[in-house]
């Protein structure tokens, strides 16, 4: 009898691997099709770094990060943008990390969950989604023209630090989040106030987190363009502002807060502009550093949340 | 034995007086910094509607609305919205045309098919690939895309909207593949054993099973690839050339909202004039349809919500 | 199992260190549950709580360092009077941060700070503003020896409180909860997550502590209960049952429930 079933047996065997065999090829077809892309793409990024190193070889020299812009493109250089980025970037930081933290802090720890701390929430999701010119535009209104602060240096730096304000914001919320319960319960329980607890626990734990939000923050401000340009900053800059920090007392001053400024990717933008294609050397050489420095930002963020999630096993 | 009890009870008092009134000064400080998020929101419309009221007095809305000619700097003033929004939303569907596909792949592959090795090497590339400014991607538009496009096809001018679209299609396959990918990741393992145990393939899990699940999260990630590509700058302003033009031809040029308000944020600005209000009441025109996309999203998503 | 001399009478010279007084809780969706559970709590010594998973002994536990205000909702109503000095801790005007400073608590799970072992030990104390090295030292040491784990740290102690054994972990906490020199001790299921031997040396420890402070412990094992406590109190859905000596609860119940679930017909 079983002999007999045999062939049947064998035949419906076959058209289920005919079928199997089938659908394995559709897997294979999209693992290969997912591979190219994300093949694709990885190379992308390198053509794209690639054709800027290329491209600005000619200008990667101390001469291009001593010069000042000038009219002739082979003696310009980016000494007013550098500086002016890492003038702004010292504003932004120093306004957006205390804010945001703090601001994190009381919302994850203080906040009473009801109708008032979703409001703040659902603000908190809607300004990271708002676009950055608008922030350009909100500046070049209220800072600019309502507060007189000018087309400075600080009007910039608070600018990219209401952009870095909610990546900040949630970078420490969910860090915060991941501290378990019972830490801060055993904090309590040694009679530690609510205050005590936040200082000397929920922060220090949470640096890590914050720490990451931080410098994706940075470098997004390092490369954003379009709200700086939108107050008005000059594109063309062949001079330093004052000196932070000075030979006299009091060493620090702070009058290089109200001075003009030019920062990178404005000075970039402002190459690429021009028709001469000599100019556009500049500007790859301009864009490679940009890019340089938030690849290795988001680099050393994205490794250290990695060793966090490694590290910490509460 | 307890060096409270030694105290007498008006020091301990005091000392918790103290130390009370200190909670709750701290407290307030930190009240103030949450309170942050919701004074940018008002200071934003409170901004652009107050710059942009003396633009529509000048200007009427139905003409703001209708008019397909925007020419704020010659002699005879148009100022309608429309040729900005044509420009916007055609570089916006270029961008989706490209990112929509590769960044559902990504997703995706990573999540169902991709070992733990190789996903641990590809987030961080597309997280990278997230933090490239894009003054540099538009740079690639205007100096690699555009020209291997000229290759093709020949008639491309310098400035159009195929090759900032592209380009900003490849910015935002990150995103989407990011948030996608999460969403995948979230759905219970339970539901791809069940399938597995049918004898479904990688990939029929993927589509039948995985995909509908997560529908919310991949719709949340097209949401908001949308709202980047409306809300993007450089790219268009560098690649597309900044002359506004009522047109859906990718291959022509043209400005998109944002590209105006970068072209004349660069010109002299006269405070209070007209060129000025109406950079503000093109931001207004932006930040309502950012607005709607978010609030069309959440229809969407409240619509798709996840049920397992 | 250790045999114990049975002894019926309940002694009464105990002094009591704090007692509650028809206590009711209602956590904040509305739940009751504590239901006017009156329980006294004698100096030096231990009393434990048992019952079946959710009858409301690790609520009561916490009633007694307001753990419950930290999360907002919850109500108390009736009284927990500490002595000596007579005063209802659940009125609203006491400072639960006076409380927990007075009655400390031991959790469940060890969890130490991702700090040293020093400064878990030494936090309590930096809270209430010693910032001496001297005294802080001195307090660490005597806290660690208390909770018999300084010979075991004395050469470590700034490594990390994570890089200890669990038994050890837990051993830790005591000596944070002990640095203070509380009053009264809680635990909560001080031993659940531990092996046997670590149980053992932290049954060893209970009994030492009470020398100096007034125990009061949750725990789910019937044994442990009888082995270490003076006093036990058996509770079921939020209700006091029955509160007497261990000896009495254990050989001869006065009520049928108590003696269903020691004997292990119910829970």
């Amino acid at each position: 009898m079983t002999i007999q079933n045999k062939p049947a047996a064998n035949k419906n065997l076959d058209s289920i691997r005919k079928t199997i065999a089938n659908h394995k090829r559709h897997d294979f077809i999209f693992a290969s099709l997912g591979t190219l892309v994300i093949a694709s793409l990885t190379i992308t990024l390198l053509i794209l770094f690639l054709d800027l190193v290329i491209d600005g070889y000619p200008r990667f020299n101390l001469d291009f990060f001593s010069n000042f812009p000038s009219r002739r493109a082979a003696r310009a250089g980016i000494l007013s943008a550098w500086i002016g980025s890492s003038l702004v970037l010292l504003v932004t930081f120093f306004v957006a990390v205390p804010l945001g933290i703090t601001s994190g802090v009381y919302l994850e720890e203080y906040a009473k969950k009801n109708w008032f701390s979703d409001l703040i929430e659902i603000n908190v999701s809607n300004l990271a989604g708002v676009p950055s010119i608008i922030y350009g535009l909100l500046a070049l209104g209220l800072f600019v023209y309502s507060f007189g602060l000018g087309q400075s240096i600080l009007t910039a730096g608070l600018t990219l630090a209401l952009l870095m304000l909610p990546i900040v914001i949630v970078s420490t919320r969910e860090a915060i989040r991941s501290i378990p319960v019972h830490i801060r319960e055993a904090a309590y329980a040694v009679g530690a106030t609510k205050w005590q607890v936040c200082r000397n626990h929920v922060i220090p734990y949470s640096y890590g987190g914050i720490l990451t939000g931080v410098i994706i923050g940075m470098a997004r401000a390092i490369g954003e363009t379009a709200p700086v340009i939108t107050i008005g900053a000059l594109t063309f800059i062949a001079f330093l502002p004052p000196s932070p920090i000075g030979l006299e007392p009091p060493f620090i001053n702070f009058d290089w807060l109200e001075s003009g400024f030019t920062v990178l990717p404005i000075q970039m933008f402002n190459w690429i502009s021009r028709p001469q294609l000599a100019f556009h050397v500049n500007a790859a050489a301009t864009g490679a550093v940009i890019i340089m420095l938030t690849l290795l930002m988001n680099g050393f963020a994205i490794k250290l949340r990695y060793n966090i999630r490694k590290k910490i096993k509460w | 034995m307890n060096p409270e009890n030694d105290l007498i009870i008006s020091q301990r008092l005091a000392k918790n007086f103290q130390r009370n009134f200190r909670e709750r000064l701290i407290e307030f400080g930190l009240l103030c910094s949450g309170l942050i998020a919701i004074f940018i929101t008002l200071a934003i419309v409170y901004v652009l509607v107050s710059e942009a009221i003396p633009f529509f007095q000048h200007v009427s809305i139905i003409d703001f609305l209708t008019d397909t000619v925007w020419t704020p700097n010659y002699s005879i003033k148009h100022y309608g919205i429309l040729p900005l929004i044509s420009g916007t939303l055609t570089t916006t569907g270029i961008a989706l045309i490209v990112a929509v596909p590769l960044g559902t792949i990504t997703a995706i592959y990573l999540s169902e098919f991709a070992s733990h090795k190789v996903r641990e090497i590809i987030k961080p590339i597309l997280e990278l690939l997230v933090g490239v400014p894009t003054v540099v991607f538009g740079y690639f538009a205007l100096m690699l895309v555009t020209p291997m496009l000229q290759k093709i096809y020949p008639d491309l001018t310098t400035f159009n909207m195929l090759g900032p679209g592209i380009v900003m299609g490849i910015m935002i396959v990150p995103y989407i593949a990011s948030v996608a990918e999460d969403s995948m990741r979230a759905v219970p393992m339970s539901m791809r054993e069940g399938a597995y145990a049918m004898g479904a393939t990688r990939f029929q899990t993927a589509i039948r099973v995985i995909t509908p699940a997560a529908i919310s999260g991949i719709v949340a990630a097209y949401i908001l690839a949308i709202s980047r590509a409306v809300g993007e700058t450089m790219i268009v302003a560098i690649a597309a050339g900044q002359q506004p033009n009522f047109t859906f031809n990718p291959v022509e040029s043209a400005a998109t909202i944002t590209s105006y308000i970068v072209s004349v944020a660069l010109g002299d600005l006269e405070h209070g004039g007209i060129g000025y209000q109406s950079i503000f009441a093109a931001g207004l025109t932006l930040l309502i349809m950012t607005l709607l996309i978010n609030i069309l999203g959440h229809a969407v998503r409240k619509k798709y919500a996840e049920r397992y | 199992m250790v045999k114990k001399i049975i002894t019926n009478k309940l002694k009464h010279d105990e002094i009591i260190k704090a007692e509650s007084k028809n206590l009711n809780f209602f956590y904040a969706d509305g739940t009751q549950a504590l239901n006017g559970v009156s329980l006294p709590v004698y100096e030096n010594k231990i009393t434990a709580l048992i019952g079946p998973s959710g009858c409301g002994k690790s609520t009561f536990l916490r009633c007694f360092n307001r753990m419950h205000d930290l999360y907002p909702g919850n109500r108390y109503d009736g009284q927990i009077i500490l002595q000596p000095d007579n005063t209802n801790i659940l009125l609203t005007d006491v400072d639960p941060i006076e409380v927990r400073m007075r009655i400390s608590m031991v959790f469940q799970k060890p969890n130490p700070f991702p700090k040293s072992i020093y400064e878990n030990v030494a936090y309590g104390l930096r809270v209430r503003g010693e910032s001496k090295k001297r005294t802080l030292d001195e307090k660490v040491e005597e806290a660690l020896k208390g909770a018999s784990l300084w010979n075991e740290v004395k050469d470590r102690l700034q490594d990390l409180a994570f890089n200890l054994s669990g038994g050890q972990q837990q051993r830790l906490c005591i000596a944070r909860a002990l640095a203070t020199e509380p009053e009264i001790m809680l635990f909560d299921e001080p031993t659940s997550a531990l092996d046997p031997i670590a149980t053992m040396n932290i049954e060893e420890l209970m009994s030492e502590l009470k020398q100096k402070l007034s125990i009061l412990i949750v725990t789910h094992n019937m044994q442990q209960a009888a082995r270490i406590s003076d006093y036990t109190a058996y509770m079921y859905l939020g209700k006091l049952i029955e509160f007497d000596a261990t000896n009495k609860i254990f050989t001869n119940p006065s009520k049928k429930e108590t003696e269903d679930y020691i004997t292990g017909k119910f829970g």
